[in-house]
């Protein structure tokens, strides 16, 4: 069995309200010098057998068909 | 002759089912049941996805809606020119079925918006907008979460300049949509996007006015005349 690792993010045009609220909180909580943070997804998928690259295609699959919206998401795939 | 039919479909999750048939009844069409996990769409003359939380909206808003086993049926019969509705998560749904352009995301403002919210029709020539001026003014509630429409810029500019963007927030832009975008259409017309709730606007003893029965008086009319 192997694990593999979906990375999903908005595409950096896409404002993101959620990082934003987050990035807000930190100099209050006494962090400065952060300048933007940007909230993601990350999905791990466990997969029978190896994680060859048959298995990788399917997962990809997945990922641009279910895990991401490729309007509005980029996604990146490795093997943990 | 026979009252047209449509139907509208209830999913897991979905909460404005009973509303928008009733909407259909006020109309003048009769309203037919369908459900997400047949694959028969019961020889309806339209459709309309209601509002919700379709399946939980777990992933994203629509996401596995778009996989239900009557999406395939709707999917094929809507780009055959059937017309479908979408209202706020059938707006989603349409849109993760990629038969509208776009996605929604969560409202800038991060809350759950609940309102009367002012519109302008903008396109009043699809299947689901004949009985509006353009230009018109509509009072419609909206409730959402997952409201705020986005798409690239040339989608935005092809929406625009193709008379595609069915109608615009007024005063007040409730999610941070892009260009005020309230609602959009296919490229034929005869599907359509909405983020507010027509359905709760048609009958004044349950709304703030009588404002959204135009959207479905609008496909009654065009099914009796087709």
């Amino acid at each position: 069995m192997a694990r593999v690792v979906v990375d999903v993010m908005l595409k950096p045009e896409i404002l993101d309200p959620q990082g934003q609220a987050i990035a807000r909180k930190l100099p209050q909580m006494g962090y400065e010098g952060v300048v933007a943070v940007r909230q993601g997804k990350r999905f791990e998928v466990e997969v029978e057998g190896p994680a060859d690259e048959a298995a990788l295609e399917r997962v990809h699959t997945i990922a641009e068909t279910l895990l991401a919206n490729p309007v509005i998401e980029n996604f990146e795939i490795r093997v943990l | 002759m026979d009252a047209a039919r449509v139907g509208v479909i209830t999913f897991p999750g979905s909460l404005d089912d009973k509303d928008a048939a009733r909407a259909v009844r006020l109309a003048g069409a009769e309203p037919v049941a369908l459900w997400h996990g047949d694959h028969d769409l019961r020889g309806v003359d339209a459709v309309v996805l209601p509002g919700g939380f379709s399946y939980g909206d777990y992933l994203r808003a629509g996401a596995i809606a778009r996989f239900a086993p009557l999406m395939a049926e709707v999917v094929d019969a809507a780009k055959g020119g059937l017309p479908v509705l979408g209202i706020c998560n059938g707006f989603q749904v349409l849109c993760e079925s990629h038969l509208l352009p776009g996605a929604l995301l969560p409202n800038a403002g991060l809350h759950f918006v609940c309102r009367d919210q002012r519109l302008s029709v903008e396109n009043a020539e699809t299947a689901w907008t004949s009985e509006y001026r353009e230009g018109q003014e509509l009072v419609i509630p909206i409730k959402n979460v997952d409201g705020r429409y986005v798409a690239d810029r040339e989608t935005l500019t092809e929406l625009a300049d193709s008379g595609r963007i069915v109608a615009r927030y007024l005063d007040l832009n409730p999610n941070g949509s892009l260009d005020d975008i309230a609602g959009i259409c296919n490229e034929a017309g005869n599907v359509v996007g909405l983020m507010p709730h027509p359905e709760h606007a048609a009958e004044s003893l349950t709304g703030p006015s009588t404002d959204g029965l135009g959207f479905f008086t609008s496909i009654v009319k065009r099914l009796v005349n087709a």
